[in-house]
């Protein structure tokens, strides 16, 4: 506005840089130009694209990963698989004579490097035991910290404390040992230890002096057991593991494989899953993906309508825009070409914004629901991307082609 | 003058009017839907998980000690205590029979096996024994209480049980089809454990002969693992303390089941010389998941507080309801199996709510969206009005008529749309009837005009406030 020469000099200068700029500069500007002086409409069309891609992509985010949480969930049954020692119908008789055939010692070890380490394997030894005024009772040896892991279940007063390794040096009738914790089912308690005090066991002539910790309840044979620390049942009647209970986490494929590398890793055993948990857990699985299927496929769809209803009341608006053009000699291919490349940026755009806050959504609904964040699935974005650029292009598509059939003169007089 | 507006805008609008109405409709579609559903899911999952069996055991109230390791029990089978079968149909009496899917009596049997004059004819001593266990169950039996037939047994609480027959008994000897747990008929707790029975026992006629004994035979279904160790197929016979029984099934459980002999109640009680005695009774209940109150002790409780607790599905009083049930009786939950429900109903309801309220949510904005476009196309009408005179108010009055008119009459075209959808989705995903509660219409109705409203608020106040001049010249 200062001085003339100044003016004609940078007029000059911007007819040139437009007449040597490429044909896309002035394109790029209409799109710009287009967004920024209908802001309002631009931003709400934008809006609900947002919406439409974050509800999208947290949609798809917890159907892929609500999987995960729920077999998480369903860990809580107990074990998936149990391995038991070849020949293991004879347990019982020979758990009376101390003979029963019995795992490796390294079984334990062998599972979890055969597994990995989510995999939970809790030992099982059994013994029958006679009480002192001669009753036969059943006594467990297990792992305390494993099996408290694995049986969310148990209703227990009180775990017994880790033992203490004098305690195992002390023998079993040393006096000046404090007897071992046992962990009493509720209907053997009432045998044993109706008072909760100390009480003796024995097993094939050799006597544990033993002091109830807690009570242990379930409503299955466990209520008439006498749990034991493993090294303690152990030392006291030679019997060592001969079922080891297994949690593995994952699809009944994933299960299968960790059956097969336990075959291979332990060829004394056998190996079976637990239909009543497999079969119970595929079922209510399944029955859930597909409400969350179907669920996710009426949010999904409910919002790209959402978005296909205001993107093509915008394009519609815009009718004067496109007679303008048209009028000024554009060709029927530019102007497809621009209304498309303005939807396919709404498109890109929302997508970007709306796929982060979908993952937001999804990590606060993982939060909220299954105290563990639903970790983000990149490998959604394509077709959230993909989604909202073709819900934007048919809602741009759409008007043109019944635009295309009115004279330009009759949309710019206005009616 | 402002209702022949209102009519005239419906009249001669009519296409656009139906877009906005149909935009509504989805929406609460959709809502109405997702509503259903999750207000169902518990029921419906409730029922799945059954899948998992009983979760509540009866047995007697002065039982001894089991001494039992692997399935194989050691305890002298005349001792201790037994229930008598003939209390068991007073199961069906308890407060929440509804509510109880089905039951089977379990009475263990110590027996002795003959196995060498099988086909095989390993050895010859003819009379090697092998003990073994005989379980005497329910299969798909018919009781009466009262006046009410039912079926039960442990193709019912036992889903995970499989038989496979013997060839060309049932087509080819293919697997016999799991009983269905669930019902066919209207989809609430009340009803359907009525219906369970009713609609598995038709099929209890045909595919009986698919390996399943009959409740009245002398036929026993055969452990996987035995059968396989003594080389027994189905049709064979079995000697069993020297009184031959024939193989109708072998069973297959993944469990102590697969190392035992499996016969009907009747079977077992003439075996151990008791007749009507029954070990103990698995019960497989609906629940509710356990909260506060269910963890109190009854006898501590308030005669309010009690009678709420009673009249709670809980594990624990359906529990206290049996023992009083069944005299001498001592009724426990299966904590594996009833402790771990509630855990999984919880997170599956949780995760259905939250699923809702995103699609209450897509359906609002679809709505506003909806209506903030029929508006805005409108701004020649609204300045054409404001030039005649017509004040803010009354222009804004108009248009919120017509939302209402919009909301109302989408909303009930979308409450039935949304019952075909829900009743849809529960056909197709839990094969059973989703209830829509009564109450959902008015709630819906509300939450329809709420949403057009909302929606069409922000769009008829930018409408009026703009210059009826530059509306009229078609600058918008």
């Amino acid at each position: 506005m200062s001085t003339g020469p100044a003016i004609l000099h940078s007029a000059r200068e911007v007819a040139e840089r437009r007449a040597h700029s490429p044909h896309t500069s002035m394109f790029a500007r209409m799109l710009v130009r287009a967004a920024m002086l209908r802001r309002g409409r631009a931003a709400s069309a934008l809006l609900a694209m947002i919406v439409a891609a974050a509800v999208a992509t947290a949609m798809m985010n917890l159907y892929v990963d609500v999987q995960a949480k729920l077999r998480n969930e369903f860990r809580s049954y107990g074990a998936n698989v149990i391995v038991v020692a070849k020949s293991g119908e004879a347990t019982a008789q020979a758990a009376t004579a101390g003979s029963a055939p019995s795992l490796p010692q390294d079984a334990v070890t062998k599972i979890e490097s055969a597994l990995g380490p989510q995999t939970l394997a809790v030992p099982f030894a059994y013994a029958v035991a006679r009480t002192s005024d001669g009753q036969s009772i059943v006594v467990v040896g297990t792992d305390f910290a494993r099996a408290r892991e694995l049986n969310h279940w148990w209703k227990v007063s009180h775990w017994p404390a880790p033992q203490i390794d004098a305690r195992l040096v002390g023998g079993d009738n040393a006096a000046p040992a404090p007897p071992a914790e046992a962990l009493v089912g509720i209907r053997a308690a009432a045998v044993v230890a109706p008072k909760r005090e100390p009480f003796d066991l024995t097993f094939q002539g050799k006597t544990i002096h033993l002091a109830p910790a807690g009570l242990l309840q379930t409503g299955a044979a466990e209520d008439s057991r006498i749990y034991l620390d493993q090294t303690e049942f152990q030392s006291w009647t030679d019997v060592s593991p001969t079922t080891i209970e297994l949690a593995i986490n994952g699809s009944p494929e994933e299960i299968q494989q960790g059956i097969n590398k336990l075959a291979a890793a332990l060829p004394g055993a056998d190996i079976r899953p637990v239909r009543q948990i497999m079969e119970g857990e595929a079922n209510v699985l399944n029955k859930t993906r597909a409400t969350l299927y179907a669920s996710a496929t009426l949010v999904v769809l409910t919002s790209a309508l959402c978005v296909l209803a205001t993107l093509i009341g915008w394009v519609f608006d815009r009718r004067r825009d496109f007679a303008i053009m048209k009028a000024l000699g554009a060709s029927e291919r530019l102007v497809n070409l621009f209304f498309a490349a303005e939807a396919a940026a709404l498109g890109v755009i929302g997508a970007l914004i709306g796929f982060l806050i979908g993952i937001g959504v999804a990590a606060w609904i993982g939060r909220v629901n299954f105290h563990a964040p639903v970790v983000p699935r990149f490998s959604v974005f394509p077709y959230v991307l993909a989604g909202s650029v073709a819900v934007a292009l048919i809602a741009a598509v759409l008007p043109i082609g019944l635009l295309r059939r009115v004279q330009p003169a009759i949309i710019l007089r206005g009616e | 003058m402002f209702p022949r507006l209102v009519y005239e805008s419906f009249r001669r609008q009519t296409r656009r009017k139906l877009l906005a109405g149909v935009a509504i409709t989805l929406g609460v579609a959709v809502a109405t839907a997702m509503i259903a559903v999750a207000t169902d899911i518990g029921d419906k999952i409730n029922r799945e998980l059954r899948t998992y069996g009983a979760n509540l055991v009866i047995t007697p109230q002065e039982d001894t000690l089991d001494v039992e390791i692997g399935g194989v029990n050691l305890k002298p089978p005349s001792d201790g205590a037994f229930l008598n079968e003939a209390d068991l149909p007073k199961i069906r009496g308890t407060f929440w029979h509804h509510n109880i899917v089905g039951f089977s009596p379990m009475l263990p049997v110590a027996v002795k096996l003959r196995t060498s004059d099988g086909d095989k004819n390993k050895g010859d001593k003819s009379d090697s024994a092998k003990d073994v266990t005989l379980v005497g169950t329910y299969f798909n039996k018919k009781l009466t209480f009262g006046k009410e037939e039912f079926t039960t047994g442990v193709r019912i609480t036992h889903p995970w049980w499989k038989v496979e027959a013997g060839e060309g008994s049932c087509g080819g000897g293919r697997l016999a089809s799991l009983p269905r747990t669930e019902s066919r008929g209207p989809g609430r707790v009340e009803d359907s454990a009525a219906n369970v029975n009713a609609a598995t026992s038709p099929e209890s006629g045909d595919t009986s002969s698919c390996g399943w004994p009959s409740d009245d035979s002398q036929n026993v279904l055969l452990g996987e693992r035995l059968a396989a160790k003594l080389d027994k197929h189905p049709g064979d016979s079995l000697d069993i303390n020297n009184q031959q029984f024939q193989i109708s099934g072998i069973l297959s459980t993944g469990n102590v089941e697969d190392n035992q002999i499996v016969a009907p109640l009747a079977v077992a009680q003439q075996i151990l010389g008791k007749p009507g005695a029954v070990r103990r009774v698995f019960v497989s209940a609906l629940t509710k998941p356990p909260d506060a109150l269910s963890a109190r002790d009854p006898k501590t409780m308030t005669p309010e507080v009690y009678d709420r607790w009673y009249c709670s599905p809980y594990v624990d009083s359906i529990a206290y309801q049996l023992q009083e049930a069944i005299p001498h009786s001592h009724a426990e939950q299966i904590r594996q199996v009833a402790q771990n429900e509630g855990t999984v109903l919880t997170r599956i309801k949780g995760l259905m709510l939250l699923v809702t309220l995103a699609a209450l949510l897509a359906s609002a904005l679809a709505v506003s969206a909806a209506m903030a476009t029929a508006i805005f196309e409108r701004r020649v009408e609204i300045g054409l009005m404001k030039a005649l005179g017509a004040g803010n108010l009354a222009v804004s009055a108009i248009f919120f008529a017509e939302a209402l008119l919009l909301a109302f009459f989408g909303g009930i075209s979308g409450f039935i749309a949304g019952s075909l959808l829900a009743h849809q989705i529960g056909r197709s995903i839990f094969s059973s009837q989703i209830s829509i509660q009564p109450v959902l219409f008015p709630i819906i109705i509300a939450i329809a005009v709420f949403v057009t409203f909302a929606g069409s608020a922000a769009a008829i106040r930018r409408a009026v406030k703009f210059d009826p001049v530059f509306s009229l010249r078609g600058q918008a």
